[in-house]
Formats: structure tokens, sequence, C-alpha cells
């Protein structure tokens, strides 16, 4: 078992600075896709958060399970699925990693453990709790994470599953990403209170950490992740963060007046998880500027062979609609 | 054969199939004290890794039914009062209905969920429901309304084994009824109707609650030389379109009843599948036998007042043959 408290390895901090950057560099690329009227659909864009989903994943093996939001491709990034197929679902292609069924809000790869983003705000509590249910009974030491954001807390179904896991002990983790905005609405508008009282009232370890600080997070995720394989149930995390993009890129288009200010978002842009942890590489030695380009390049290659492969999908099937949604076997 | 209550059939479902399967977990609100009998006995043979009672969170036990089940488990979630299905909705609509879609079919849902249903015992709005409408209108549910022992007991067992998220509504005002099961293993397939009674003048078409009244009303109007045949859907998804019709060109004539509120419900549905493929065989306008678009009242008299019964059902075949 990874111990915690000596920070994460060399190697460790290199593959989750790959995995940040690879976010980043997938999330531009679809910025710039949804800017040249590319893709089909909405897409909620991952930037400035990327240190929560790959500093708790770094804990996770295929077989453990998340649930993402729909803000959810960095954490099926993190979980280690494919960012080729996750393009082309988000392109609406027969080659998605879901078929061009789903689209940016529901990528899920079952075969990596990752039940899928979702669309319902709060939709993938209940989820996560039934697949730690699962991994209880199975008792293999499996454990499952929940990805969701501040506003997922004000949900009835927060506190129905903060209840739940604790009573029946489930292998979980509550990962809440507070991104600071509520779709539009500033958090503090919407919510009372602080959200780790929330679950301290049902006497479940509670930890807030800078979201932005990968190794902050991996920490807190390590503990939690060990809490649960050892079978002393669920606990919470919130990690505060900003979300640098907007609610969804197709904002600008229909909001008539504008809901936070630039040097708000400037002053977030200055505390980047991704430049926090290269400077940190480098100021401890841990990568040299040579070394670190390399893995910019790599990265780089395979967003552009990501797009590539997006691009020239076959168009989704539209026979397969009726296929899945068949009652009779 | 035996003869065995509704619910003893139920129960006896739930006991060998979870025998047969150690995948199958069952829980729900009080499933292991059992208000309605039909999980009795399922903790002592079973223990708490397989069966248990759950808090009182309908949001939540719908959707960790859609987790375990992805996870890998046959889940049975018992939601006691059908009206507690609209509390857990959301995982019902959003997750459990649309998953295997938005996930290009990665995913199989094993689901079966239990929920007595229907009026006329004084229980008022809110545990009275008949709430199949709003399951069909969702996709991807299959939603079994058995009426007889032997239908609840073989489509339990379908629904567990089967991979389709199911939706499987006990008729709990006829759970002390009695009728012949058959003792081998058996399972009763879904999108297959029966017809319990044959006749050659009017068809009633029915479901769960309503085909004893549809029966009971086939006897009276037999005493008066009109002879009905009753059709008993079984499962409303997916329905037996083709039983439906066939006894619709054997007759002509059609009533339609359902416990459901008029406006969309399986009876609207039914009769205008009836309109679309037997309209030529049709001598008279389709007729529905519902409860009116009003929540249940809970005085005895204003609940029957509402409810279809084999008067109405009698007095609605009678008014169509004598052309008024």
């Amino acid at each position: 078992m990874t111990n915690v408290n000596a920070g994460p390895t060399p190697e460790q901090l290199l593959d989750m600075y790959e995995k940040m950057l690879l976010i980043r560099g997938v999330e531009k690329q679809l910025s710039a896709d949804f800017k040249a009227g590319q893709l089909p659909g909405a897409v909620h864009l991952y930037v400035g958060q990327e240190a929560v989903a790959v500093g708790m994943c770094e804990h996770l093996d295929d077989t453990d399970w998340i649930t993402g939001t729909h803000r959810g491709h960095g954490h099926y990034l993190a979980k280690g699925g494919d960012p080729r197929p996750m393009l082309a679902e988000i392109y609406g292609k027969s080659n998605g990693i879901c078929k061009g069924m789903g689209g940016s809000m529901h990528v899920a790869d079952f075969s990596k453990g990752i039940l899928g983003a979702n669309g319902i705000v709060g939709g993938g509590l209940a989820i996560t709790a039934g697949a730690a249910l699962a991994a209880k009974l199975d008792g293999e030491g499996q454990v499952a994470v929940c990805f969701f954001g501040d506003g997922a807390a004000n949900q009835g179904v927060f506190m129905e599953t903060l209840n739940t896991s604790t009573l029946w002990g489930l292998p979980m983790i509550f990962m809440c990403e507070h991104n600071t905005y509520s779709e539009f609405s500033p958090t503090d508008t919407v919510t009372a209170g602080e959200l780790a009282d929330r679950a301290r009232a049902f006497g479940m370890p509670t930890t807030v950490v800078d979201g932005n600080d990968v190794t902050e997070v991996w920490k807190a995720a390590g503990e939690a992740v060990a809490r649960a394989r050892n079978g002393d149930g669920p606990s919470f995390i919130e990690a505060k963060t900003y979300r640098i993009h907007g609610h969804i890129e197709a904002e600008v288009h229909f909001l008539s007046s504008t809901y936070r200010d630039e040097k708000e978002i400037e002053e977030w842009r200055q505390r980047d998880p991704i430049d926090r942890l290269r400077a940190q590489l480098l100021s401890s030695d841990v990568a040299d500027e040579a070394q670190l380009a390399e893995i910019e390049s790599r990265v780089d290659e395979l967003v552009e062979a990501s797009e590539q492969f997006a691009q020239t999908g076959e168009p989704a099937s539209e026979k397969l609609v009726f296929d899945l949604m068949s009652v009779t076997p | 054969m035996a003869k065995k209550r509704y619910m003893q059939a139920i129960n006896e479902a739930l006991f060998e199939e979870m025998e047969r399967d150690p995948k199958v977990i069952l829980y729900g609100e009080d499933v292991e004290i059992s208000m309605f009998g039909d999980t009795t006995g399922l903790l002592d043979r079973f223990g708490r890794d397989r069966i248990w009672n759950s808090p009182i969170c309908e949001a939540t036990l719908t959707g960790m039914a859609v987790g375990a089940a992805a996870a890998g488990y046959r889940v049975v979630l018992h939601m006691m009062f059908s009206n507690f299905i609209y509390t857990g909705f959301d995982a019902i609509a959003n997750q459990m209905a649309k998953l295997r879609l938005m996930t290009g079919g990665q995913v199989k849902l094993p689901i079966t969920v239990l929920a007595g249903y229907g009026a006329g015992s004084s229980n008022a709005a809110q545990h009275s429901d008949t709430p199949y409408p709003v399951l069909m209108n969702v996709g991807g549910l299959r939603v079994a309304v058995p009426a007889t022992p032997a239908d609840a007991k073989g489509l339990l067992k379908e629904a567990i084994r089967g991979d389709v998220p199911t939706f499987f509504l006990e008729a709990t005002g006829r759970g002390g009824e009695q009728g012949e099961v058959p003792d081998e293993d058996y399972t009763t397939p879904f999108g297959v109707a029966s017809v319990p009674r044959e006749g050659t003048d009017v068809t009633i078409v029915s479901m769960g609650t309503m085909v004893k009244p549809a029966i009971t009303a086939a006897a009276k109007l037999s005493e008066e030389g009109i002879e009905a045949e009753v059709v008993d859907c079984r499962t409303l998804v997916p329905l037996d379109e083709d039983s439906i019709i066939r006894s619709v060109e054997k007759t002509g004539h059609v009533v339609v009843v359902d416990e459901a509120r008029d406006r969309c419900s399986a009876a609207s549905q039914i009769a205008a599948v009836i309109a679309d493929k037997a309209f030529p065989a049709l001598k008279a306008p389709v007729k529905r036998v519902t409860v009116p678009d009003v929540s249940m009242p809970y005085a005895p008299n204003a609940e029957h007042a509402v409810l279809p019964d084999a008067n109405s059902i009698v007095s609605t075949v009678q008014a169509m043959l004598s052309g008024s």
C-alpha cells in the first residue's frame, strides 16, 4: 500500500503530470473544435480542475469504479480511458466509446471501471453507492469513487447516500469538486454552510484540500482509498478549485451578460494546477526541461491522433438505437 | 399443480431465484419483516448479505440498483407502494432506462423492481396509484402486471433472470386470492397475453387488478346471452398486440379495462393500437373503462365510485352492443 505521508514518487508525479496535460490538451482541442462548429452537441470543459481527477485516480485500478459528472472528460481520462474513442464519441461517431449514443455527457468505459459521466447533477452519487455495495459484497477490496460538484451537494440524494454509505460501511469516496460555480450561479448564492460539515454530521472522515495542488489531492485521496480498501467505510473530500472555462462552451452565444469578472478568472489562472506541478517537478529535480518537453510532445501527438481518429470515424448507426432500447431479448 | 395465494406464489419465486443464483440480492424498505408477505422468510434462509432493510430513501435505492447491477449483481428492489416509485423516479427515468443506450451497450441492468399497486382499500391518494402509464412511456423498461398466482410466479422468475430493467407491479388487493400454480420450475414469457375466457361477441382487454372484474363481467353478460372474450395482457411492455388484434378481429367489439387514470393510460395505448391495426374489423368505436382523471379519494363510497368494476364493464358492453 502506498505510504501517502511520503508523498508521490517521482514516477507517480510524472505520470500525473502527463495525465493532467492530456486532459488539458483534449479540452483545449474540444474548445477549438466547438468554436469551429465541428461538434454536434454541448461540451462542459474541465480546464483548471485536472488535479482533482488525476490526484484521485492515481490510486485506482481498472477494477475500481468511478462515476463522473457532466464535466466528465477529465474523470474518464484520469481513470485511464482512451482519448481516441472519447473524442470520437463527442463527435457522435460509430467508433466512439459509446458508439455515438451518449456523447460528451455520457463517456464511459466499463472495462476501465468508468461507469460514466452523467448529465444529471448528482446522478452519479447513488450509482456509485450501488457499485460500492457490489464491491463490498464481492469482498475483493475494490472501491467506488463519485466525482460530483458543489452544485450536486445541494441535491437530496447527497444526504441520502451519505447516510446509506455510512450505515452500510460501503467502500465509497465522495470526491466533491467545489469549482466555485453551480452552472451560472456563484456557489455562495445557492449553498448554505460548509459542504464538509454535511459529511461530518454523519461521522464520516472528512478532508478539505486545495484542489489545484495535485500532491495535496493525492494525499487525501490515498488516505480515503486506503480506508475504503480496508473495509473502514466511506470518506468525503472537498477539493477547492475553479472552473476556468464557462459552464458550457456555447454560453457566450446565449447569455445576455457575463456572470464573473476577468480578474477573478485571472487570479485562478495564477494558481493553475499544471503550471504549479511543472514548477515543482523542475525545482525538486524530478525532471529537467528536456524530459518535460518529451512528455509534452507525446501528449500533443496523442491529442492530434485522437482528433484524427474522431474526425475520420463513420457516422453512428441509426439502427443501434432500437437494438439497445429493445425490451425483448 | 397446487392452489396457492398470489403473494405466496411471489414469495416462492423469490426463494427459488435466490436459491438458483447467488448474485440475486434483494433490498428495500422493511423487506425483512415484509409488509405484503412477499419477502417473508427470505432473511432466515439467505441472511443479510442477500436481503436486508434499507433506509427510506427511494432516490438512492433506485440509483443504487443501477450501480449494483452494472457491477454484476441481479438486483431485486422492493419499493413497497408503487406511489413511492415517483420519489425514486430520477434514477429510473434518467439512469436505469437510458444507461444501456448511453453507454453504447456496454452495460446490462438486471433489475427487478417490486411494488404493490391499486386502489380499493381506502389507502387514499398517495398509496393507491396505478403508475404503469408513466413507466410504459419512459422506454427501455419492461412492465409486468400479473393477475393470477401462476402468472405472478412465472413472470417474476422471468424478470429476475432477464437483463432488462423490469417493473413487477403486484396487485396487492388480490394478494390473498388463490389459484393453481405448477409444481415444476417454470417461467412465463413477457409479451404473451392469455385468454382466460373465450367468446365471440365482444373482447374485454384487461390487465392486473382488472382481470378479475373483467371475468366476472363476462359471466354476467353470458347470462344475457352475450359471450365476451377476456384477454389478460399480463405484460404491458412488451405488449402482445397480436393476441389483442386477433380477438378483436373475431368479435368486432372491444372494451379496454384499466385501473390507471384515463388520460394516456394503458387502455388509451391499447385503443390506439386497435384503431391502427384492426380498424376494418371494428363494428363500433373502441370503449375504455378506466379511472377518471382524478386522484383516489379515501372514503370507501367515493373510491368505489371512480374505480372500474364488473358492473361498469357490463353496462359499457351492453351500451356498445345495443348501439346506444
